[in-house]
């Protein structure tokens, strides 16, 4: 990179000295700025830049746990070899930024340095999400977000000898990878859920509680309806043990993996004049109130949220439509955000989780929207099936342990099908590898007894699964 | 920043170490290794049936207890914790220490088999010694290096094959393809061939397949089938429709996968005893490269040469080829050519050899026995023979018994038995109609494909292909109307032993399995095997196979182009959306499996829409998703 030196100018002169070819810098190289920066290079070629205080390369966040594991190296979780930057004239920054000045285009970095930019993509991500516990700041307290959190975890935990026990605060997709990674070193983890099954904010109980049982048949220590009072520490300053609320019981233990959530991570930005709530505010086009200063992922917040989802995402895929919709913004075609519908996965130790469309958990559940749950007799598998309670629309799906079509579930929510229509297809939407046992007989015939149907599971058709 | 975080399995101790059980099965699969390796050294042990079994069972039951102590207390899933930790699989001290102690082994297998004891003449000594009980009861034979390879090869797969079913125990697919292979080299790899031999037929392993066969065409082996027969015939048409007809057509219903990882050997032993490996593949793009000209050039060397080697089996077969080095000392010669070199001259030359008698066989009854000229200087008995008057003794030749043929003018040929008869002019086809048969079906598939395939090919892929395309035909041509029996300068013997030893020894043997360690499992299979080439190409061209990749799921965390082992960078096209249709894929499923999205899956679907390239993931706008298609 050459060293650019910042220089005081007007706004005006900045516009008559500036390059003719356009300069996009990006503040984050993750999945959110990566897409932007690759669609951008596509359609157009303007300078771009990439910055970065975490990492050198683009890597894949939600792979961080397979590293710690050993199933992968650092260089297997980099989605792209390190000559495609170059190749593809994306230039890379590791800096931080510490302010900017939108009068003069410009990024001030914590090195000393600075750069201008003609349009800026705020894609910083997030951070961890804390409620102001007593003993955060002691060694051994961490979450699990980043690349340095993962280099925190290899030190505070490289074996049960040093870390024989490790305390977990909060039960979603973090804290159960948080937990599987620990296992694998044999190091005895606790697990505090302050609901009184695992996630139960996301997921309807029947699903919820089969995952707990799950996380416990792994050997993990969980505990529902339980808070964090306060972490204690040593003389060192060093984590030793966690009071719990409730019971007012001391848990011992060298690590506390703080995974209650995670918020936008974007504290450089006051002053800035950029507007902010929990995140950087952004209307449907990813326009912050600044012109030519956009933000994207999971630091961004909708103005107003779209449809069922929350006004801030934190989700690799809507980071990632988020990158191709801007893409096309930038380059002169404005697209606005308008993402099609909702979908996600994750794993919890050997369950996988798909859903589609939405299927809410009780607290969070539509007056209108009705569930029909099976799960299997061994307990590692499991759907829920939303659907309106009027017109017997589709509304969601969600499935343990069980792989289904991505472009079967779409077009059937596009369509708006009716559950019974799911069921009669639901063969077609099977996507378990090849000789699997298959659940759809047993499947529908718990839904006609429940539904008093008669409904016959039509055979998988690949002229029904294509004809899109 | 370094790429490798070395210091981990330094300041970490992550999940490598052995537990009691695990470390008691190590003990007792390596006291059976000992066994060998004592008897290499030629300690006499007694009782070699009994030592051999105590060997063998101990290397299976120490396999297979290990596999037990690693997987079966544990959940039904993915069991690659550590797998980059320990030594063994992270191209530690062990797996050096394995890899070097591999090669060795081939080295001397392939070079230097008295050292395991393979005497020519007399009765074995050392390993080999040991395996002779196994090998009489088999074959009725003593054994020989090969016999020791085999029954180590189909023990490894065996042994190792229940510990992949078991890791992968969740996985029906997994489950039944390795039980396919475990059965296929157990019983069409070993048993088989084996017993073929004792009840006097041609050793053949059926599932072994040219060009991966390289000497399934060789002039002896030829020599062997037509020798035995009918069944020998059948084979010889079996290996030929395998290749042309079987082959293309279950490539195209299921991809290459059905042969590559449910039946073949080297398939069975990388996805077994391999599989730790499988993660060691290199996944740059600059391997990609080099696997293409690689592969592709390996299946260039073999048609040549195979090309050569039967080309010079057919011209050796014609009695115009008989000279004064055709070794035909005290031999009574057949001929039945009619056409060419004066019948009296290809006497004269066969004398000059050192046969003691010519005689022309009348195919064709119908036709009049040809006119004998040039006969100055023949002072062998020679004469014409009517097939069609002579047809029982013709038998009693073939058998070996004591036989008298009756030439056409009268004379009578006595045949001794057991005396050895050598005939000419008796093949099916003739070299011309071979050449031409070869250029025609090279022509046809290079047509097709420069035809309606073009737009799938990539530029490099272009050139090789116009390139190799022109090399081979220049070849065939140049042989057709020079220097018969030789192939430019090489002859075809000398390019045999050459691609025996460069592709067949170090290349599938001592690279492709003794490396393991270091370069993975499927080097031979990815960089070197022809018929995998072959596949692969029928693969992405026509085949129903493909890994369908699930809308916008991919969180491109790496698991699937890690643990491919035929170093395919999966992720590149599932974080795409796009399918994966690679000529390398051999369908072990394992990407697949890994997957903690649910993002993979192999199947054999319609041809339409099979290779897409979805650039925008489904999730997004469908405007969006509709303009960036579009392109």
């Amino acid at each position: 990179m050459p060293y650019i030196k910042f220089l005081p100018l007007k706004a005006t002169e900045v516009t008559i000295t500036r390059n003719s070819m356009e300069h996009i810098v990006i503040i984050g190289n993750g999945i959110a700025g990566v897409t932007a920066a690759r669609h951008i290079r596509k359609l157009s070629d303007k300078k771009i830049t990439l910055i970065s205080a975490e990492t050198d390369h683009f890597f894949s966040r939600t792979a961080l746990m397979y590293v710690y594991m050993g199933h992968l190296r650092w260089t297997d979780i980099e989605p792209y070899e390190h000559w495609f930057w170059e190749k593809n004239r994306l230039e890379l920054k590791k800096a931080y930024v510490d302010r900017i000045d939108t009068d003069a285009k410009a990024l001030y970095f914590s090195e000393g340095d600075a750069l201008n930019y003609d349009k800026l993509i705020i894609a910083t991500g997030s951070v961890t999400n804390t409620f102001g516990w007593e003993g955060l700041e002691l060694d051994g307290v961490q979450g699990l977000v980043s690349k340095q959190d993962l280099d925190a975890l290899e030190k505070n935990a490289p074996n049960k000898e040093i870390c024989p026990s490790a305390v977990i605060v909060g039960g979603g997709l973090i804290g159960v990878e948080m937990a599987e990674m620990l296992r694998t070193r044999g190091i005895a983890v606790s697990m505090l859920v302050r609901e009184d099954a695992f996630w139960t904010n996301v997921l309807p109980n029947g699903e919820a509680e089969m995952i707990s049982r799950h996380i416990k048949s792994h050997g993990v220590d969980l505990r529902h309806n339980t808070n964090l009072d306060k972490i204690l520490g040593d003389e060192n300053g060093q984590v030793r043990a966690i009071l719990a609320k409730e019971t007012g019981e001391e848990i011992s233990c060298k690590v506390v993996g703080v995974t209650t959530g995670v918020k936008p991570n974007i504290t450089f930005l006051k002053d800035s004049g950029i507007e902010t709530d929990k995140g950087v505010l952004v209307n449907r086009k990813l326009e912050t109130n600044i012109k030519d200063i956009y933000a994207i992922g999971d630091c961004a917040q909708q103005r107003e949220p779209i449809g069922n989802r929350p006004p801030v995402e934190a989700v690799w895929y809507t980071g990632r439509m988020m990158g191709e919709a801007l893409a096309q913004t930038i380059c002169g075609n404005a697209f606005e955000y308008n993402p099609g519908h909702w979908f996600n996965s994750a794993k919890f130790f050997d369950i996988e989780y798909q859903t589609y469309g939405w299927v809410f958990s009780e607290q969070r559940r539509k007056e209108y929207e009705q569930h029909f749950h099976w799960k299997h007799e061994d307990d590692t598998k499991c759907i829920t099936i939303a659907y309106h309670k009027d017109n017997q629309k589709f509304l969601g799906i969600n499935t343990f342990g069980i792989r289904l079509r991505h472009e079967i579930m779409d077009r059937w929510l596009t369509e708006e099908r009716e559950v019974y229509y799911v069921m009669e297809y639901l063969r077609d939407a099977n996507f378990d590898p090849e000789f699997y046992d298959t659940y759809e007989a047993e499947i529908v015939s718990k839904f006609n007894s429940e539904m008093d149907t008669n409904i016959k599971p039509k055979k998988k058709n690949w002229k029904r699964i294509f004809s899109y | 920043m370094n790429a490798t975080n070395n210091n981990m399995s330094l300041t970490g101790e992550p999940p490598k170490a052995l537990n009691t059980q695990q470390k008691m099965a190590t003990f007792i699969g390596l006291a059976g290794l000992a066994i060998l390796f004592l008897a290499m050294f030629n300690l006499d042990f007694p009782n070699k049936a009994i030592w051999l079994t105590v060997s063998l069972v101990s290397i299976a039951v120490g396999t297979i207890w290990f596999a037990k102590a690693a997987y079966l207390n544990k959940h039904e899933g993915i069991k690659n914790d550590g797998v980059y930790f320990k030594s063994i699989s992270s191209k530690g001290l062990w797996a050096w220490v394995l890899g070097i102690a591999m090669t060795l082994f081939y080295v001397v297998l392939y070079w230097f088999p008295a050292y395991l004891g393979l005497v020519k003449e007399g009765d074995n000594q050392g390993v080999i010694a040991l395996f002779d009980p196994l090998s009489k009861q088999l074959s009725g034979n003593p054994a020989s290096q090969w016999f020791l390879y085999g029954t180590l090869y189909t023990l490894a797969i065996l042994a190792f094959g229940i510990k992949f079913i078991w890791k992968y125990r969740h996985n029906r697919y997994e489950i039944l393809r390795t039980i396919s292979v475990m059965f296929f080299q157990l019983s069409f790899a070993f048993i088989i061939p084996e017993i073929l031999v004792r009840l006097n037929q041609p050793y053949y392993d059926l599932k072994n397949i040219w060009p991966l066969n390289y000497d399934l065409f060789a002039g002896y082996k030829i020599n062997e089938f037509l020798g035995a027969g009918n069944i020998g015939l059948i084979m010889l048409i079996f290996g030929v429709l395998s290749i042309f007809v079987i082959t293309p057509i279950l490539t195209y219903k299921f991809g290459k996968r059905w042969y590559c990882s449910w039946v073949c050997g080297c398939g069975g032993l990388a996805e077994t005893a391999g599989d730790p490996f499988r993660h060691l593949s290199d996944k740059r793009q600059s391997a990609w490269k080099v696997e293409r000209w690689v592969i592709h050039s390996v299946v260039v060397f073999v048609t040549v040469m195979t090309t050569a080697v039967v080309f010079s089996y057919l011209r050796g077969n014609e009695s115009e080829s008989i000279s004064k080095w055709s070794n035909l000392d005290d031999k009574m010669v057949v001929i039945s050519e009619p056409e060419g070199k004066p019948i009296g001259e290809r006497i004269l030359a066969a004398q000059e050899a050192g046969a003691k008698s010519v005689i022309f066989l009348l195919k064709d009854a119908s036709e009049k026995p040809p006119v004998i000229e040039k006969t100055e200087g023949i002072t062998i008995k020679y004469g014409v023979v009517s097939q069609a008057d002579n047809q029982p003794v013709l038998k009693r030749i073939e058998e070996g018994q004591d036989a008298a043929l009756t030439a056409t003018d009268g004379t009578s040929f006595i045949v001794q038995k057991g005396a050895d008869v050598k005939q000419y002019d008796n093949s099916l086809i003739s070299k011309e109609f071979f050449v031409w048969g070869v250029i025609i079906v090279l022509t046809l598939i290079f047509s097709w494909v420069m035809l309606f395939k073009r737009q799938e090919l990539a530029k490099d892929a272009k050139y090789g292909a116009i390139g190799y395309f022109a090399v081979v035909i220049s070849i065939l041509l140049f042989t057709y109307y020079s220097s018969p029996g030789k192939l430019f300068f090489f002859d075809a013997y000398q390019l045999n032993k050459a691609y025996g030893f460069v592709i067949g020894s170090i290349f599938s043997g001592v690279i492709g399995v003794g490396f393991y360690p270091i370069f993975g499992n499927r080097v031979w299979c990815r960089f070197g095997c022809p018929m995998a080439a072959i596949l692969g190409f029928q693969q992405r061209m026509l085949s129903k196979f493909r890994i369908t990749v699930n809308g916008g799921q991919c969180i491109s965390c790496g698991n699937c182009s890690t643990y491919c082992e035929m170093g395919i960078d999966v992720r590149a096209y599932a974080q795409k959306g796009e399918n994966i249709v690679r000529s390398s894929c051999v369908g072990c499923g394992i990407c697949s499996a890994v997957c903690p999205r649910g993002v993979l899956k192999l199947e054999n679907g319609p041809l339409e829409g099979r290779i897409d390239g979805n650039e925008i993931l489904l999730g997004n706008d469908v405007d969006l998703m509709t303009l960036v298609n579009r392109k």
